[in-house]
C-alpha cells in the first residue's frame, strides 16, 4: 500500500509547488512534511512525495536528498528526540557530563531509544546555542543553560 | 566599555518581533528611502559606508550588489542566508528571533537595488521560534503593503518565501545554499560562473547574511558618512559578537569594530568563568586560527587587527578558552565537526577531514605517536589552498593546525603516555 498524504498536507504541497519557479525546491519542504505526519522518512513517503512532485522528480532524487541532511529521521525516533550538541563550545561548558547524566537517567546509550519508545538519544553537532550550553534539542525545542536538576526537571515533565 | 547598538537597540523590548512597535521606533525609513530612489543610487550608498559582509568572508557588501548585470532578461533573486551553524556562532538567530522586521526591510531594500522581484529566507531547519517568528513576519508585512505587488505605491514588487534547511552546515556556503533551495544536495558549485551571473535557477543571484541584511536599513536611514564614521578605516561600523565557552557572561554582543577583544571579554562578558586564567580565544568561530593569551592582549576586533594576528573576524563568534581546558579534546571535537559536515565531493575534504579526525582521536586516547602529529600536519597542507571546490576543508585546518603548533606541548604530552591521560586536568564545566 503506498503512503496517502494528509489532505492537509497535500494542499500544503499545491501550494508550495506554485511557490517556486521550479518545482524539484518541492523536495525538501516536502520531505519536512513527511516527517511531520509519521515522525521519520521512509521509501514509501518518499515515493508519494516524488509522485506529487511529478516528473522528471523521481524517488532517486528524493532518496539522494534526504540521506545528505541530518534533519530528516530515516529510522523511526521515540516520541521524544532528545538531540544532544556535542560540539566543542557546549563541551567546554559540560555537555558530556550532561550526556552521561542523561544516559544513566534513561537507562540507554547514545543512539537508542528506551524499551517503551518514549524517548531517542542522540549526539550532534552545532545546533547553534553555544553561548547557552550546554544544551539538548527535544523535537522542535531548544533547552539551553541545563544542569542536571533542570535536566531531571524536563524529563519528568515529558510524559 | 559599552556596547555600541545600533542592530539591537531594541532587541531586548519584549515586543521587538512586532510590525507596530517596530514602526514606532523608525522601522521601514530606510526603505521608505530606498523606494524613492535609483537601485545604482542605494549601492552607491552601500558601498560608500564601507559595509563589508557579515556571514564570514567580509566581502563589500555594495560592490556584490554592483555585480548583478543589468540588462539581461533573466529574473534576478535575492537570498537571506539564515543558515547559521558555524561552532561558535549564534548571533544570526537572536536577529531573527527578536528582529525579524529588520531583516525584511534590508532584504526590500537590497531587492530594489538589485532589481530582484523575489527573494528566499533560507533559514537553518533547527531554528523553529525563528521559522514561527520570521514567518509571522513576513505574514504582517504582506498585510501592510511592505512585500507583494506594487511596495507603498512605488511600483516596485518583492515576493518573499521562507525556506527552512535540513541540517547541513554546508549549506551556509552561498552556492550549495542554492543548490539546496533548488531540491538539491548542499553540494558547493564551482565557481565561476558566480552567482551574480548565474546562481539560483541559473539566474543572477545576490546572498547575503542576516547581519548584513540588518545593518542596511541603518545606513539608508541615517546615510553613508555617519555609519563609515563608526568603527575603523576598513572595518566601518558595529558588528555583533556572540561569546561562548568560560566566561561568566556568554551571550551575543554588539560592540564598535576596532574594539580590543580582551575588553570584550573582561567588561562587557564579566571575565573569566570561575576567575580562571585565559588560556586561548578562538576569535572568528571555529574555523579560524587559535589565539594564544598573550596575542589576545594585542588583538583588536576587527579586520585589520585579525589579519596582522594571522587569524580572521570570520563568523564573529568569540570562544574564549579557560586554563584548564583540554585543547587536544576540543581540536578533536572541531575536526569530528567538520568530518560530519564535510558534503564529500572533492577528495581532500572528504578524505582529509576524517583521516584528520581519526589521528586525534587516536592522540587523545594516548595511542598516538609523534609521526601520527606529523601526519596531520602533512595532510593539512593538501586539504587546503584551493584543493577543493569549496573552503570547509580548509575551515577544518584552520581548526586544526594553529592549535596543534601553538600548544604542541600539549599534544605530545599525550603521546603513547597514558599516565599523563591520567593527569589531565578536566576541562572547565558550567554544570
Amino acid at each position: 500500500m503506498s503512503y496517502q498524504f494528509s489532505s492537509q498536507s497535500v494542499a500544503r504541497l499545491d501550494k508550495l509547488l506554485e511557490m517556486f519557479p521550479d518545482k524539484r525546491s518541492v523536495i525538501l519542504p516536502g520531505l519536512y512534511l513527511l516527517q511531520k505526519e509519521q515522525g521519520y522518512v521512509d521509501r514509501e513517503g518518499m515515493e508519494a512525495l516524488a509522485d506529487k512532485i511529478g516528473s522528471p522528480i523521481s524517488l532517486a532524487q528524493v532518496y539522494g536528498v534526504a540521506t545528505f541532511y541530518t534533519l530528516y529521521n530515516k529510522k523511526p525516533v521515540g516520541k521524544y528526540h532528545i538531540q544532544i550538541c556535542g560540539t566543542s563550545s557546549c563541551y567546554m561548558r559540560g555537555n558530556d557530563k550532561l550526556e552521561k547524566h542523561i544516559c544513566s537517567r534513561l537507562g540507554i546509550e547514545i543512539g537508542e531509544t528506551t524499551p517503551d519508545k518514549k524517548f531517542t538519544l542522540e549526539e550532534v553537532e552545532c545546533l547553534g546555542a553555544c553561548g547557552y550550553a550546554p544544551m539538548v534539542q527535544i523535537n522542535d525545542a531548544y533547552y539551553e543553560n541545563l544542569t542536571f536538576e533542570k535536566m531531571d526537571e524536563i524529563l519528568k515533565d515529558l510524559t | 566599555m559599552a556596547e555600541m547598538k545600533i542592530l539591537t537597540k531594541f532587541i531586548d523590548d519584549p515586543r521587538s518581533n512586532e510590525l507596530e512597535f517596530y514602526e514606532s521606533v523608525h522601522g521601514y525609513d530606510g526603505m521608505k528611502k530606498a523606494l524613492s530612489i535609483a537601485p545604482e543610487e542605494i549601492i552607491e550608498i552601500v558601498k560608500k559606508s564601507g559595509l563589508r559582509g557579515r556571514g564570514g568572508a567580509g566581502f563589500p557588501t555594495g560592490l556584490k550588489w554592483s555585480f548583478i548585470p543589468k540588462d539581461i532578461p533573466k529574473p534576478k533573486y535575492l537570498i537571506c542566508n539564515a543558515d547559521e551553524g558555524e561552532p561558535g556562532t549564534f548571533k544570526d538567530r537572536k536577529l531573527i528571533e527578536n528582529l525579524p522586521h529588520q531583516i525584511i526591510e534590508g532584504m526590500v531594500i537590497g531587492a530594489k537595488a538589485i532589481g530582484a522581484n523575489k527573494g528566499f529566507f533560507y533559514i537553518r531547519g533547527e531554528f523553529n521560534k525563528g521559522i514561527d517568528s520570521m514567518q509571522k513576519a513576513i505574514d504582517e508585512a504582506y498585510a501592510k503593503g511592505y512585500l507583494g505587488k506594487n511596495i507603498l505605491g512605488s511600483g516596485f514588487d518583492f515576493d518573499l518565501v521562507l525556506y527552512a534547511g535540513a541540517g547541513a552546515y554546508i549549506c551556509g556556503e552561498e552556492t550549495a545554499l542554492i543548490n539546496s533551495l533548488e531540491g538539491r544536495r548542499g553540494h558547493p558549485r564551482l565557481k565561476p560562473p558566480f552567482p551574480a551571473v548565474s546562481g539560483l535557477y541559473r539566474c543572477p543571484t545576490v546572498v547575503n547574511n542576516v547581519e548584513t541584511f540588518s545593518t542596511v536599513p541603518h545606513i539608508l536611514d541615517k546615510g553613508a558618512d555617519w555609519y563609515s564614521k563608526i568603527g575603523t578605516e576598513k572595518s566601518p561600523g558595529t558588528r555583533l559578537f556572540s561569546v561562548s565557552g568560560h566566561v561568566k557572561k556568554p551571550g551575543v554582543y554588539e560592540i564598535e569594530l576596532g574594539t580590543p577583544l580582551l575588553e570584550l571579554v573582561n567588561d562587557l562578558c564579566g571575565g573569566m568563568l570561575d576567575d580562571v586564567p585565559l588560556k586561548a580565544v578562538i576569535p572568528g568561530g571555529s574555523s579560524v586560527p587559535i589565539l594564544t593569551a598573550e596575542e589576545c592582549k594585542t588583538a583588536n576586533m576587527d579586520f585589520e587587527s585579525m589579519a596582522a594576528h594571522k587569524t580572521m573576524l570570520g563568523s564573529g563568534a568569540v570562544i574564549v578558552i579557560g586554563e584548564g581546558t583540554d585543547l587536544v579534546e576540543t581540536t578533536y571535537r572541531f575536526a569530528r565537526f567538520y568530518a560530519h559536515e564535510s558534503c564529500g565531493q572533492c577528495t581532500p575534504c572528504r578524505e582529509g577531514t576524517h583521516w584528520v579526525r581519526d589521528l586525534l582521536h587516536k592522540i587523545r586516547e594516548g595511542e598516538g605517536t609523534s609521526a601520527d602529529l606529523d601526519l596531520i600536519l602533512s595532510l593539512a597542507r593538501n586539504m587546503e589552498g584551493g584543493t577543493t571546490i569549496c573552503p570547509l576543508s580548509d575551515a577544518c585546518v584552520g581548526a586544526v593546525r594553529p592549535t596543534i603548533l601553538k600548544f604542541k606541548h600539549e599534544f605530545e604530552a599525550r603521546l603513547k603516555d597514558k599516565a599523563g591521560k591520567e593527569e589531565q586536568i578536566p576541562a572547565q564545566t558550567g554544570v
